[in-house]
C-alpha cells in the first residue's frame, strides 16, 4: 500500500464504531486533511472493527500506531493540525487505563498487548474494500500455492495435521470433514460457509466478513480446490448489511483479478462464490437447517444421517464451515501446519476469537490462544466487572452453552475443558455476569430465546422448552413449588436426549448449568419468594429507608399508582390488609422503623403499600437521596 | 441386496442394508412406537417416540430414520428409553385437547393408543394454547388444528405424493401449525378433495366431512325413498373396521348391514361401472376413428378431475366426458328407476358410499343435477358406513350375505375391478377388443396394466391396430406423467388416471391402515370377486343392455349425453390479476 | 401496467408489479430462488401480501402454501405493512444483562403498542431482534438504518423526537 503517503489514518469502520459515528469523524478528517493540503500525503482508510468496539469510534495514525478512542467530529481539526502536522498526539484522545495512565501506543494497551491475531491477522489493518491491500499482506498467496503446488490430498493433510478444529460450535475436525468431502461419490459437490452467526452476543464472524472477506473468499476457494468443489455459498444472516456489502464488493473485485470465476491462475481450476441471505431464523445455523433454507424452504433441521458432507445441497456432498474455521487457513497453508499445531493447547490448536460483552470493562474482540484461562481473558484483556463490581459467572456458548462460575475462573478455555464444565465453546459469544445478574432469570432468557428460535418440528425441542420456560416463568414469578427444580432436570436431561438437532439438543444447557453452579438461588426463588440478586419483578420490593428519608414526598408524588402512604404497615396490619405485604418486608420495615428519622419530625414518615406497588421503580428514580432501596 | 447384522435388545439380527433400525426391530417382532413414520408417506424424525439407544451414540436417536450398520447395538426398552418416549408424549399432550370422547378418532386415535400404551397417567407439565376456530369450509375434509400434532404426515402426503400442496407447515416453534396458503379454509384453495391426508392423519386433526347425521335423518324421513349405491373398492375394506382382515371380502354382509340399516333399495356402483365401460368404450372408439382428441384421459376419478382442472387444464379436452360411475348411477336412479318406479325425483334421497372424500365434491358439482334435483344426495366413505353400522348395533362380523336388489345391482367382473388402479383400463379393454375385432377375447386377464407401479404402460394388439395405454395412479405420478406429455400429440391412444395411490382400494374414505402391504390384500378380494363372476365384460351386463334397451337407447344417445356425460373447466388457482387491481385501487384510496 | 383510477380522478400507474417481474427474471434460473426472491418482494413493496406471495409462487411453480410456510417461518418476513420507521430493540444476550428490557419497556409505554405492534399514526412499528453484532455497545437499538448504542430509557423520547 501507499508508498507515496507519509502517514496513514485508520478509521475503524466497523459496525460498532458505524454506530457510534465514525463516518462524520471520517468525513470530518477528510475535509480538514483537505483543507490544510494533506490530502495528497495522508491516506484515510477504512478498516474493519478492531477490537475495542466499546471505545468507538476509534482509530489509529500510523507509522507511529497512536490509538485514538470516541472521537468525535469536532476532534478531527486536532488531529490534523497537532498530530499530523505538528506531530504531538492529542493527548485527551488517547487511551487512559483505570488508574488515569495515559497510553499512547496501541500495542502497549493490555486490551491489545495480549492478544494474538491469526483470524484477525488483518482486522483493522487493511481496508476491506481494497484487494491489493489483501494481497499487499499475502493475500491469495496461499490458494496460489494449492493451485500450483500441492495436490488436494496435501492440502486436507495440512489441514488434518494442523489440528484446526470447527469455530461454528461443535469443534469438529475441519480436515477430517474436508476428507469426507474429498471422498463423497455425488456430483457436483458444494462449499459452504456458514455466516450465520446467530447467538445473540457474539459477532466475530461479522467482524472478519466486514474486515477482512477475502480471507473468507480465499480459504473458500482453497476447500473447493480440495474436495473437489466449484461452486460455493457463503449464507449470512440479513441482520449483516454491511458484511453483506463489503462481501459483496469483494467477492466482485476477486471476480475482476481472476481469483474467482473460471481458471483461476490459469491452473484451469474454476470456483464461483454466491451470497445467500438468511432472513431471520437462529436455527438456520445448524447446518441442515442452512442447507434448506439456501435451497429455498423452511428452515428446519433434518436428521443425519445422512451427513452433509455426503448429502448435502440438493443432496449432493457439502463441505460446511464457519467463517472463523475458513479464516486460519490461509496462514495455514502458508506458514505450515507445525507453526498452527504449535498455537494452544494439545486438543485445541490455534487461537480463538471471543466477542467479550456484558458487565466488563473492555468490551469487544479478542483473540487469545487456546488455552488461555478466563482470568485472563476477564481481568488482564477485559479489564474486569464493570463499575468494580463482583464477578459472577461468564456464559460461554450462547443459547446452547453454560456458564461457568466464579470458583472455575482459572479455566483454561479449549473445547473440551468447557464442555466438561457443562457449558461449551460455541461461537465464542463470552457473555460476562457480575452480581447484579440474577440466573435464573438468565436461564429463562436464553429458554425464551430457543423457545421462540425452535422451528418446531420435534416435540422434545417445541413442548419441551415451552414446558421448562413455563416452570421457570413460575418460579421468577413467585409462584415456584417444590420439585420444580427436580422437574426442570428431568425435562432437561430428556430433552438433551431426544430432541432432533443441536437446537434442542443444547437449548436446556442454561438452565442445567445455572442450577448445577446457582442451586441456591433457584431454591431462594421457590423457598423464599426472593430474588437474590433483585431482578425478578414479581420477586423484587421497594422500602423506603427510613433513616436516609428527608420525607421531602417526591416519590408520593411520582408514584403512578398512589402506593405510598402516611401510613405504616403496622396500622395496615391492624386493619386487616396488605398482611402479605407486611410480612414479606418484616425485616426491612422493622429496621428502617428503629432507625431515627433523618428530617423534620412535623412531617409523617411515608411507607410503600406493598399491596398496590407495581414495582415500576419510578419512586427509587425519583428520590434525590437514595432513600429507597430495592431488594 | 447386501445384509447386515446387528443386534437388538441383546438378540442378533441380520437387516438389509439401507434399511432402518425401526424397521429391522419389527422384522423381529420388537414393536418400536412411532407416531410421525407412516409407511405410506415415509420417515421424517419429527417426533422422536420411536427414540432407541445405540450404543456410542450421544443421544438417542429416531429408529424411523437412523439406517442400520454392521454391528451396531440397540436397545429399544432400556429405562432411559422407556422415560424418553414417555417424556415426549406427555410433552405433546400437555397442550392436545382433551376432547376424546367428542373426537371423531375416538377409540381408533394413534395418540390415544400411544398414550395409553406408554403408561401415561398424570399430567405433569399440563398447559393452554390459545385454540383455533376449525376448518369447515370443504364439503370433503374437516381440519381441526387443536388436534393436530404437527407430524407432518398430511403434508409429505398432500405435497409430495400427491403433488398438489394444499397445506403446508407455517410459522415456526410454538406457533407452527398446518395451514393452506394464507390460512384459508382449506376447501378455498386448490385441494382437490382426495382425503389422502385424512388417511395418514395420526389423530382427528383432518378427518372426513361428516354426512351420517343427514343419512340418518332421511332414513327416519317416511317421507322419502332412500336408496343408496355401493363402490367396489368398499367390499375389499370395510371388514377391517370390524377387525377382519385385510383382504376379507364382505359383499354379502355389507348387502345385508344396508337393508338392515333401513336402506329402500341397495344398488351396486359396479353397474354403472358397467355402464361407464359402454360410454366411454363407444367415446374412445369414435375418437379413434374420427380423430378426436388423443389420448383419452379416463374421468372417473373425481380427485383426478379436480386435479387436472386445476394444474393441467391444457388436458380437459382429453378426458372423457362420462360422468364416474357414481355420477351415471345417481342420474339413472333419479331418471329410470324414479320412472319404473313412479316416483318424484325430489321423493328419492339418493346415497352413494364410497371410497372416497372426492365424491363428496363431486355429488355437489353443478352439472351434476341430469334429473333436475342433485343427482346424488349425500356421500359416505367407507369409514362413516362402519360408524353407522356401528351405531346401529349391528354385529357385521357374524352377519349372513345378501344380495344387491335388481334393476340396477347386477354387475360384472369389469365393474368390480374399477376399484384398483387398471381396473379400469382392463374393464375397458375387454370391451373395446371385442367389439373392435369382434372375436370373443381368449384371456380375459390383462395382467400387464396390474400392479402397482406409479405408471404403467402396455400395448394391446386389437385386429390390425396396436392400441397404446397408459395406467398412472397418486396425482404426483399424474402431474409427472403430464408434464412428458403434450396434449394433441402422445404416443398412448388411452390413460386410466386415478387420483389415489393405488387407486379406490386406497381411497380417502376408506379404513385407516398402517399396514404396509394392504393395498395389495385390498386388490386381491376384486381380482378373486371379478373371478367368481358369470359375466366379467361390461357389455355382456344384462341389466346395462336393459337399460339401453328401454331408456337410454344406446350409448352415446342423446339420452346418454344428457344423463350420462358432463363438461369441464379451468379453476383459477388464484386471483393474482384480480388481486392486483385490488392493490392498486387500495393504493389509491389510501 | 394495471392503473386504477383515484377518487380525485387522477389515473395511478402502479409498476411494482413490472419489477416483481423483472426482480423473478433475475433470480428465477438459480436454484432455490425464493428467498431471494421473497427479499426483493418485501424492499419492493413493503411487505408480503398475498398477492406477492401467490405471484411469486406460480412464477416458480411452488404452491402458494408453501410459499406462505417459507414466509412465515422466517422473522424478518412480514405480511403486513410496517411503520414508517422500524425500531429494533435488540434482546441479543450482551444487551439483555445490560438492561435492554427495560428499553422495550419504555418504548412501549412511550408508543403505546406492544411489540411487533405499529403506532396508530404509522409512524413506528416496534420489534425486538437477537444481536445487532453491536453488543460492544449495548444495550443497543436501531431504528431504520441508524443503531443507537448505550441507550438509556429515558433518553428514548428525544431520539424519538428524531423521527417526528
Ligand atoms: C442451533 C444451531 C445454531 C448454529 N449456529 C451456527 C452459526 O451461527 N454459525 C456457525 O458457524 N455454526 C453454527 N452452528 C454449527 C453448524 O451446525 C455447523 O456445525 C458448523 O457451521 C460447521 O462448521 P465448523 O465445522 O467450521 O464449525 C449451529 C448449530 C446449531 C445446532
Ligand atoms: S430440536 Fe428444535 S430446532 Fe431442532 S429440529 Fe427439533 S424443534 Fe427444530
Ligand atoms: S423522594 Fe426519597 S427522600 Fe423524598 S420522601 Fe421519597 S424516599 Fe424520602
Ligand atoms: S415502585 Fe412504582 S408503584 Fe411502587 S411505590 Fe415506587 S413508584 Fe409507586
Ligand atoms: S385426536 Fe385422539 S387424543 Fe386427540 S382428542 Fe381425538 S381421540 Fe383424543
Ligand atoms: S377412558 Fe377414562 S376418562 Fe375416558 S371416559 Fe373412560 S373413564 Fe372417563
Ligand atoms: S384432500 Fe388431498 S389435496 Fe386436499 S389437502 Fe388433503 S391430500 Fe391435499
Ligand atoms: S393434521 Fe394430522 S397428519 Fe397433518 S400434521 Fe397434523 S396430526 Fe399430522
Ligand atoms: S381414486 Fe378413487 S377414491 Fe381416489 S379420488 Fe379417485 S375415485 Fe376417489
Ligand atoms: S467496530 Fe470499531 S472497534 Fe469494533
Ligand atoms: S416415528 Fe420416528 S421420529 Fe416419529
Ligand atoms: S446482544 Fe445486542 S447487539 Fe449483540
Amino acid at each position: 500500500m501507499g508508498v507515496l503517503y507519509r502517514a496513514h489514518v485508520l478509521v475503524c469502520g466497523g459496525a460498532g464504531c458505524v454506530s457510534s459515528g465514525c463516518r462524520a469523524v471520517q468525513e470530518a478528517l477528510k475535509s480538514e486533511l483537505a483543507k490544510q493540503g494533506l490530502d495528497k500525503e495522508i491516506k484515510v482508510v477504512e478498516t474493519g472493527c478492531m477490537g475495542s468496539c466499546d471505545l468507538g469510534p476509534v482509530m489509529v495514525v500510523y507509522p507511529e500506531g497512536v490509538f485514538y478512542r470516541k472521537v468525535r467530529p469536532e476532534d478531527a481539526r486536532d488531529i490534523v493540525q497537532e498530530h499530523l502536522l505538528k506531530g504531538r498526539p492529542v493527548e485527551r484522545l488517547l487511551y487512559h487505563t483505570s488508574q488515569r495512565e495515559i497510553i499512547q501506543q496501541m500495542e502497549d494497551i493490555d486490551f491489545f498487548a495480549k492478544q494474538r491475531k491469526v483470524v484477525l491477522r488483518n482486522c483493522g489493518i487493511i481496508d476491506p474494500e481494497d484487494i491489493t491491500e489483501y494481497i499487499a499482506r499475502d493475500g491469495y498467496e496461499a490458494l496460489a500455492r494449492v493451485l500450483t503446488e500441492m495436490t488436494p490430498e496435501e492440502v486436507i493433510d495440512v489441514v488434518k495435521k494442523s489440528g484446526l478444529r470447527g469455530r461454528g460450535g461443535a469443534g469438529f475436525p475441519t480436515g477430517l470433514k474436508w476428507e469426507f468431502c474429498a471422498k463423497a461419490t455425488g456430483r457436483p459437490k458444494y462449499v459452504v460457509c456458514n455466516a450465520d452467526e446467530g447467538d445473540p452476543g457474539a459477532f466475530m464472524d461479522r467482524s472478519v466478513l466486514e474486515g477482512d472477506p477475502h480471507s473468507v473468499i480465499e480459504a473458500m476457494a482453497i476447500a473447493g480446490r480440495a474436495i473437489g468443489s466449484n461452486q460455493g455459498f457463503v449464507y449470512v444472516r440479513a441482520e449483516y448489511p454491511l458484511a453483506i456489502q463489503r462481501l459483496k464488493h469483494a467477492i466482485a473485485q476477486a471476480y475482476d483479478y481472476g481469483l474467482l470465476g473460471k481458471d483461476i491462475f490459469g491452473t484451469g481450476f474454476d470456483f464461483d462464490l454466491e451470497i445467500r441471505v438468511g432472513a431471520g431464523a437462529f436455527v438456520c445455523g445448524e447446518e441442515t437447517a442452512l442447507l434448506a433454507s439456501i435451497e429455498g424452504k423452511r428452515g428446519m433441521p433434518r436428521p443425519r444421517p445422512p451427513f452433509p458432507a455426503n448429502e448435502g445441497l440438493w443432496g449432493k456432498p457439502t463441505l460446511i464451515n464457519n467463517v472463523e474455521t475458513y479464516a486460519n487457513i490461509p496462514p495455514i497453508i502458508l506458514n505450515g501446519w507445525e507453526w498452527f499445531a504449535g498455537i494452544g493447547t494439545e486438543k485445541s490448536k490455534g487461537t480463538k476469537v471471543f466477542a467479550l460483552a456484558g458487565k466488563i470493562a473492555n468490551t469487544g474482540l479478542v483473540e487469545v490462544p487456546m488455552g488461555t484461562t478466563l482470568r485472563e481473558i476477564v481481568y488482564d484483556i477485559g479489564g474486569g466487572i464493570l463499575g468494580g463490581k463482583k464477578f459472577k459467572a461468564a456464559q460461554t456458548g450462547g443459547p446452547s452453552g453454560g456458564c461457568i462460575p466464579a470458583e472455575h475462573l482459572d479455566t483454561p478455555m479449549e473445547y473440551d475443558t468447557l464442555v466438561k464444565l457443562g457449558a461449551m465453546m460455541g461461537s465464542g459469544g463470552l457473555i460476562v455476569m457480575d452480581e447484579g445478574t440474577c440466573m435464573v432469570d438468565i436461564a429463562k432468557f436464553f429458554l425464551q430465546f430457543t423457545q421462540d428460535e425452535s422451528c418446531g418440528k420435534c416435540i422434545p425441542c417445541r413442548e419441551g422448552t415451552r414446558a421448562m420456560l413455563d416452570i421457570l416463568t413460575r418460579i421468577t414469578e413467585g409462584r415456584g413449588r417444590e420439585g420444580d427444580i427436580e422437574l426442570l432436570e428431568h425435562l432437561g436431561t430428556t430433552i438433551k436426549d431426544t430432541a432432533l438437532c443441536g437446537l434442542g439438543q443444547t437449548a436446556p444447557n442454561p438452565v442445567l448449568s445455572t442450577i448445577r453452579y446457582f442451586r441456591h438461588e433457584y431454591e431462594a426463588h421457590i423457598r423464599e419468594k426472593r430474588c437474590p440478586a433483585g431482578v425478578c419483578a414479581a420477586l423484587v420490593h421497594y422500602e423506603i429507608l427510613q433513616d436516609k428519608c428527608k420525607r421531602c414526598g417526591l416519590c408520593r408524588r411520582s408514584c403512578p399508582v398512589d402506593a405510598i402512604e402516611e401510613t405504616t404497615e403496622a396500622e395496615l396490619v391492624a386493619a386487616g390488609v396488605g398482611a402479605a405485604g407486611a410480612d414479606m418486608q418484616a425485616a426491612g420495615a422493622s429496621q428502617g422503623a428503629i432507625s431515627q428519622p433523618a428530617s423534620s419530625p412535623k412531617r409523617k414518615p411515608l411507607f410503600i403499600n406493598q399491596e398496590r406497588c407495581i414495582k415500576c421503580g419510578v419512586c427509587m428514580r425519583e428520590c434525590r437521596f437514595q432513600a429507597i432501596n430495592r431488594c | 441386496m447386501a445384509k447386515v447384522k446387528l443386534t437388538i435388545d441383546g438378540r442378533e439380527i441380520e437387516a438389509e442394508q439401507g434399511s432402518t433400525v425401526l424397521e429391522a426391530a419389527r422384522q423381529a417382532g420388537i414393536d418400536i412406537p412411532t407416531l410421525c413414520y407412516h409407511p405410506a408417506v415415509g420417515p421424517s424424525g419429527a417426533c422422536r417416540v420411536c427414540v432407541v439407544e445405540v450404543e456410542r451414540a450421544k443421544t438417542l436417536v429416531a429408529s424411523c430414520v437412523y439406517p442400520v450398520a454392521e454391528g451396531l447395538v440397540v436397545k429399544t426398552n432400556s429405562a432411559r428409553v422407556r422415560n424418553a418416549r414417555k417424556t415426549v408424549v406427555e410433552l405433546l399432550i400437555s397442550t392436545h385437547p382433551q376432547d376424546c370422547l367428542c373426537c371423531d378418532r375416538n377409540g381408533r386415535c394413534e395418540l390415544q393408543a400411544l398414550a395409553n400404551r406408554l403408561g401415561i397417567r398424570t399430567e405433569r407439565f399440563r398447559a393452554q394454547k390459545p385454540q383455533r376456530e376449525p376448518d369447515a369450509s370443504s364439503v370433503s375434509i374437516y381440519r381441526d388444528q387443536n388436534k393436530c400434532v404437527l407430524c407432518g404426515r398430511c403434508v409429505t402426503m398432500c405435497r409430495d405424493i400427491q403433488g398438489v400442496g394444499a397445506i403446508s407447515f407455517a410459522y415456526r416453534g410454538q406457533r407452527t401449525l398446518i395451514s393452506p396458503s394464507f390460512e384459508h379454509g382449506v376447501g378455498e384453495v386448490e385441494c382437490v378433495n382426495c382425503g389422502q391426508c385424512t388417511k395418514v392423519c395420526p389423530v382427528g386433526a383432518i378427518v372426513e366431512k361428516d354426512e351420517t347425521g343427514a343419512v340418518w335423518d332421511a332414513l327416519d324421513n317416511p317421507g322419502l325413498t332412500v336408496v343408496v349405491q355401493v363402490a367396489p373398492a368398499v367390499r375389499a375394506a370395510l371388514g377391517e373396521e370390524f377387525g377382519m382382515a385385510p383382504g376379507t371380502s364382505v359383499t354379502g354382509k355389507l348387502v345385508r348391514a344396508l337393508h338392515m340399516l333401513g336402506f329402500d333399495a341397495v344398488f351396486d356402483t359396479q353397474f354403472s361401472a358397467d355402464l361407464t365401460i359402454m360410454e366411454e368404450g363407444h367415446e374412445f372408439l369414435s375418437r379413434l376413428k374420427s380423430g378426436g382428441k388423443l389420448p383419452l384421459l379416463t374421468s372417473c376419478s373425481p380427485g383426478w378431475i379436480k386435479y387436472c382442472e386445476t394444474f393441467h387444464p391444457e388436458f380437459l379436452d382429453n378426458i372423457s366426458t362420462c360422468k364416474s360411475p357414481q355420477q351415471m348411477m345417481g342420474a339413472v336412479i333419479k331418471s329410470y328407476y324414479a320412472k319404473a318406479k313412479g316416483l318424484k325425483p325430489e321423493n328419492i334421497f339418493s346415497v352413494s358410499v364410497m371410497p372416497c372424500t372426492a365424491k363428496k365434491y363431486e355429488a355437489r358439482r353443478p352439472e351434476m343435477r341430469a334429473s333436475g334435483v342433485q343427482d346424488v344426495d349425500a356421500v359416505l366413505t367407507t369409514r362413516e358406513l362402519a360408524k353407522m353400522i356401528r351405531m346401529a348395533g349391528i354385529d357385521f362380523a357374524n352377519l349372513e350375505d345378501d344380495d344387491f336388489d335388481s334393476p340396477l345391482g347386477e354387475s360384472s367382473g369389469a365393474g368390480t375391478i374399477f376399484g384398483v388402479t387398471g381396473g379400469v383400463m382392463e374393464a375397458a379393454l375387454r370391451s373395446v377388443y371385442e367389439i373392435v375385432t369382434k372375436k370373443p377375447l381368449a384371456d380375459l386377464e390383462f395382467t400387464q396394466v396390474r400392479g402397482f407401479e406409479g405408471v404403467r404402460e402396455a400395448e394391446i394388439a386389437m385386429g390390425s391396430t396396436r392400441v397404446k395405454v397408459a395406467i398412472v395412479h397418486g396425482l404426483g405420478n399424474a402431474g409427472r406423467f403430464l408434464a412428458g406429455l403434450r396434449p394433441g400429440d402422445s404416443p398412448y391412444h388411452f390413460v386410466e388416471v386415478m387420483a389415489c395411490p393405488g387407486g379406490c382400494i386406497m381411497g380417502g374414505g376408506q379404513p385407516l391402515s398402517l399396514e404396509q402391504d394392504v393395498a395389495e390384500k385390498r386388490a386381491s378380494v376384486l381380482y378373486q370377486e371379478d373371478r367368481n363372476k358369470a359375466v366379467r365384460k361390461s357389455h355382456e351386463n344384462i341389466a346395462v343392455r336393459r337399460l339401453y334397451d328401454e331408456f337410454l337407447g344406446k350409448p352415446g344417445s342423446e339420452l346418454a349425453h344428457k344423463l350420462l356425460h358432463t363438461t369441464y373447466g379451468e379453476r383459477a388457482r388464484a386471483r393474482v390479476e384480480e388481486a392486483r387491481r385490488q392493490a392498486v385501487i387500495g393504493a389509491a384510496g389510501a | 401496467m394495471p392503473t386504477a383510477t383515484c377518487r380525485c380522478g387522477e389515473t395511478i400507474v402502479d409498476d411494482r408489479w413490472e419489477k416483481l417481474d423483472e426482480i423473478i427474471e433475475k433470480h428465477r434460473a438459480k436454484q432455490g430462488a425464493l428467498i431471494p426472491i421473497l427479499h426483493e418482494a418485501q424492499e419492493l413493496f413493503g411487505c408480503l401480501s398475498e398477492d406477492v406471495q401467490l405471484k411469486v409462487a406460480h412464477a416458480l411453480g411452488i404452491s402458494p402454501a408453501e410459499v406462505y410456510g417459507v414466509a412465515t417461518f422466517y422473522s424478518f418476513f412480514t405480511l403486513k405493512p410496517r411503520g414508517k420507521h422500524k425500531i429494533a430493540v435488540c434482546l441479543g444476550t450482551a444487551c439483555y444483562v445490560r438492561g435492554a428490557s427495560e428499553l422495550v419497556r419504555a418504548l412501549k409505554e412511550e408508543l403505546g403498542v406492544e411489540v411487533n405492534g405499529t403506532t396508530k399514526d404509522g409512524r413506528f412499528t416496534l420489534e425486538v431482534v437477537r444481536c445487532l453484532g453491536a453488543c460492544g455497545l449495548a444495550p443497543v437499538m436501531m431504528i431504520g438504518d441508524n443503531v443507537y448504542g448505550r441507550v438509556k430509557p429515558e433518553k428514548i423520547p428525544e431520539i424519538l423526537k428524531e423521527y417526528q
